[in-house]
């Protein structure tokens, strides 16, 4: 009975999905899809190479700094930070006079109350606030954006397939739109107020090229600031504020990789020790199986002979 | 216990004989997983992932009451703050927590599919061992329902959209669908109803789970476990006490497989992840391609399956398809007509058993990426063969094939030449002969 009715249902569920398939293939061929300027014009992330990449990688305290220097220079002026603290740049090397300066210093005031009347009102920023957004809120921002909303940058590495490297392409991959996609695709020319750059997704992006020339920021540690470095630079500095315990994650992974390792082979050397036993012992036939040493040890000791087993 | 050579537990110290009088826990501990449970003697690693499933449910467990103490289920942004920066950032070792956490759930589902692939290979779901197998896929069932949860729970842009699609299914049934849609989610989208039930649900079903995981271990103890062979027990060379061989062998390969696991923790904690989830979660902007988590991907392949309004829409269809693919395996035990257990000794089965594992794997590959014509089509022929495989060719095989010849005990198909007389020579060498040795002694 079950299997008469498992065999009707098994049919059926076949019958409909051969109909989806061969109507599938049926429209796919009458009415071929038609492609798309995003997917034959997008490009996959360049290569970047980090400090921070493969199990032994390392933040380098000083690209992190220039990257947060392109920060707080360039992209703050419309992206926010909203998981990081003031305090945390002290992991990438900033001492703590230089961290609470920093706060103070920042353009951006923290929102506050007025102590007296209660009255809404901004405060400077102290090394327990996180950086505070450029904009009130998502509003104000799509305002002062032609609509479009500037992502927060705190999760940005991990929130974009491709990560770091995927940042790095973003930003220095603006070009005039090529003359073969408007060959092919002459509809899909980039609408006004936004830029080509074939690493987004859709091609058209609404955010203006934020590292226009080189020496744009000047570094304070003499590195030569070209529009490529600092794209790296701030790739970088992403990647710690994605995840500043990374550094910290592959140090102990390896500690922890070395100890199961080692647990591993000292139990792999009592699991054989056991069986080696239990392997040949499949009865107690013959003279080696210790039930048959047993008796022939019990034997002896009542005869009072010593044996060597 | 089942056998009459399990070893009865024996009180060492006067402290053991008066807890054993009064409340004998440690004799249910000694006959479950101790000396005193009888174990097929051959075994394979196959075998170990049974074991590795109670190790990961308990660091799920672990982790996820430890994550609790800093989770705030708000749906404005907190709980996204609170994995994201709270956790990962603030709490010591919080990121350990919650990367072994993610990687945990994965990895639970990797040893249970290799579980649940053994069991199908082995015939481990036939008769006497039918209720093992049904509370195993109670377990899966609730594994899924947990992990679904879970993974709802940061709040991120699939976590949104995911709980949408998901819940969503229900709506695809007419009358009573919608209510139930918005009874599950507390409103009609995912809010701070679904995060506040969810986050309650996802706390209490692994307990569940852990007391469905005593009744299927209870149920695997009647008839104790199954091996290689499919070959009943027969007496007591065919087995050997689980401790100290089998807690050995569990304890090498556990160490070998947690290695692995604390390899992706550590090295690419979100390789098995989406990107997509370290966005909050926003109900104005949908994600390109909505995927739920891998391990679910073949069922949403087979949910996707289905485009034809035939009869029925086309979303009853792959919601009635998806549901169906998974309690059929309840039925798995009735729908396999052959008598023999292990795969091991059945040529045709064998053949379709693999055939199997890449049907699933290409239905996998069919649901976790965006669709194209291409893979919507591989995904339909995948979807096809997995219901004929368990519906018509499984009862079918079962009839027509010739089984080969079956070993006549388990400890007659691991002998390895071990009897005295054709023992190999290398160990031959090794032993005195054979009658002299006590008339030596003497």
């Amino acid at each position: 009975m079950i299997r008469v009715f498992g065999f009707l249902v098994g049919i059926t569920f076949a019958g409909v999905l051969l109909i989806s398939l061969i109507s599938g293939v049926a429209t796919y061929f009458a009415d071929p899809p038609a492609a798309l300027a995003s997917t034959v014009f997008h490009e996959e992330p360049k290569a970047l190479h980090l400090t921070s990449d493969g199990p032994f990688g390392k933040f380098d305290n000083r690209q992190l700094q220039r990257g947060f220097q392109v920060f707080s220079e360039v992209c703050t002026a419309c992206h926010s930070l909203k998981l990081v603290a003031f305090r945390d740049l002290k992991q990438i090397g900033y001492n703590e006079p230089e961290v609470k300066k920093i706060a103070s210093d920042w353009k951006i005031q923290v929102p506050s109350i007025n102590d007296q009347t209660g009255e809404p009102a901004t405060r400077p920023a102290i090394m327990s606030d996180t950086f505070p957004a450029p904009f009130a809120n998502e509003v104000a921002a799509r305002a002062a954006n032609n609509n479009a909303l500037p992502p927060d940058l705190s999760l940005i590495t991990k929130a974009r397939e491709g990560g770091a490297a995927y940042v790095y392409s973003l930003i220095t991959g603006y070009q005039t739109q090529p003359a073969a996609l408007l060959k092919q695709f002459p509809d899909a020319k980039t609408p006004d107020g936004l830029y080509y750059n074939p690493y987004f997704a859709n091609l058209n992006i609404a955010m203006p090229p934020p590292l226009t020339s080189n020496g744009q920021v000047s570094y304070a540690d003499g590195t030569n600031p070209t529009v490529d470095q600092m794209a790296k630079d701030i790739a970088a500095f992403l990647v710690w504020t994605a995840e500043p315990d990374l550094a910290r994650r592959h140090a102990d992974g390896i500690a922890v990789t070395i100890f199961l390792l080692f647990a591993t082979v000292l139990g792999y050397m009592a699991y054989t020790q056991l069986w080696a036993e239990a392997k040949r012992k499949v009865a107690p036939v013959g003279p080696l199986d210790s039930a048959n040493k047993a008796r022939r040890s019990r034997a002896a000791r009542a005869a009072r002979i010593t044996t060597s087993g | 216990m089942s056998f009459s050579w399990a070893k009865p537990y024996e009180p060492k110290s006067a402290l053991a004989r008066w807890m054993d009088d009064r409340m004998p826990l440690p004799r249910l501990v000694y006959g479950a997983i101790g000396g005193g449970y009888p174990v097929p003697r051959n075994l394979n690693y196959f075998w170990n992932f049974g074991v590795l499933a109670g190790i990961f449910l308990t660091i799920q467990i672990v982790t996820g009451i430890v994550l609790a103490m800093h989770f705030m289920a708000s749906a404005d942004g907190g709980a996204f703050n609170t994995v994201n920066q709270l956790i990962m950032r603030d709490v010591n070792a919080g990121w350990l927590l919650r990367y072994a956490h993610m990687n945990g759930a994965s990895f639970f589902f990797i040893v249970t599919y290799i579980h649940i692939f053994r069991g199908l290979y082995y015939g481990s779901y036939k008769a006497p061992r039918e209720l093992v197998w049904m509370l195993g896929l109670v377990i899966y069932l609730l594994m899924m329902a947990t992990a679904f949860m879970g993974y709802v729970l940061p709040w991120g842009q699939m976590s949104y959209w995911g709980a949408q699609v998901i819940t969503g299914f229900f709506s695809a049934f007419p009358l009573v669908g919608e209510p139930i849609r918005v009874w599950l989610l507390g409103g009609y989208a995912p809010d701070q109803a679904t995060v506040t039930r969810f986050f309650s649900l996802h706390y209490l079903l692994p307990f569940v789970i852990f007391g469905v995981v005593i009744l299927h271990i209870w149920a695997l103890h009647i008839p104790g476990s199954s091996n290689p062979t499919g070959v009943d027990v027969k007496n007591e060379r065919d087995t050997l006490p689980f401790h100290p061989f089998y807690t050995a062998k569990d304890g090498w390969f556990a160490g070998a497989f947690l290695t692995l696991f604390v390899i992706v923790t550590y090295f690419a904690p979100d390789y098995l992840g989406h990107p997509d989830n370290y966005i909050p979660a926003n109900p104005l902007s949908t994600p390109a391609h909505i995927v739920p988590e891998w391990y679910f991907w073949p069922f949403y392949a087979i949910l996707k399956s289905f485009t034809v309004n035939f009869v029925l829409p086309a979303k009853l269809w792959g919601v009635l398809a998806m549901f169906s693919s998974i309690l059929l395996l309840f039925l798995l035990p009735w729908l396999d007509t052959s008598p023999v257990r292990s795969g091991n000794y059945r040529p045709i089965f064998k053949r379709f058993f693999w055939l199997l594992v890449i049907d699933v794997a290409l239905l996998g590959w069919a649901g976790g990426f965006a669709p194209t014509p291409m893979r919507v089509a591989v995904g339909q022929a995948a979807t096809i063969y997995y219901f004929l495989h368990f519906l018509v060719i499984l009862p079918i095989v079962g009839r027509i094939e010739t089984p080969l010849p079956l070993p006549d005990s388990i400890s007659s198909s691991v002998l390895h030449g071990e009897d005295a007389e054709s023992a190999p020579a290398a160990i031959a060498s090794k032993r005195p002969p054979r009658a002299k040795t006590v008339t030596a002694a003497n």
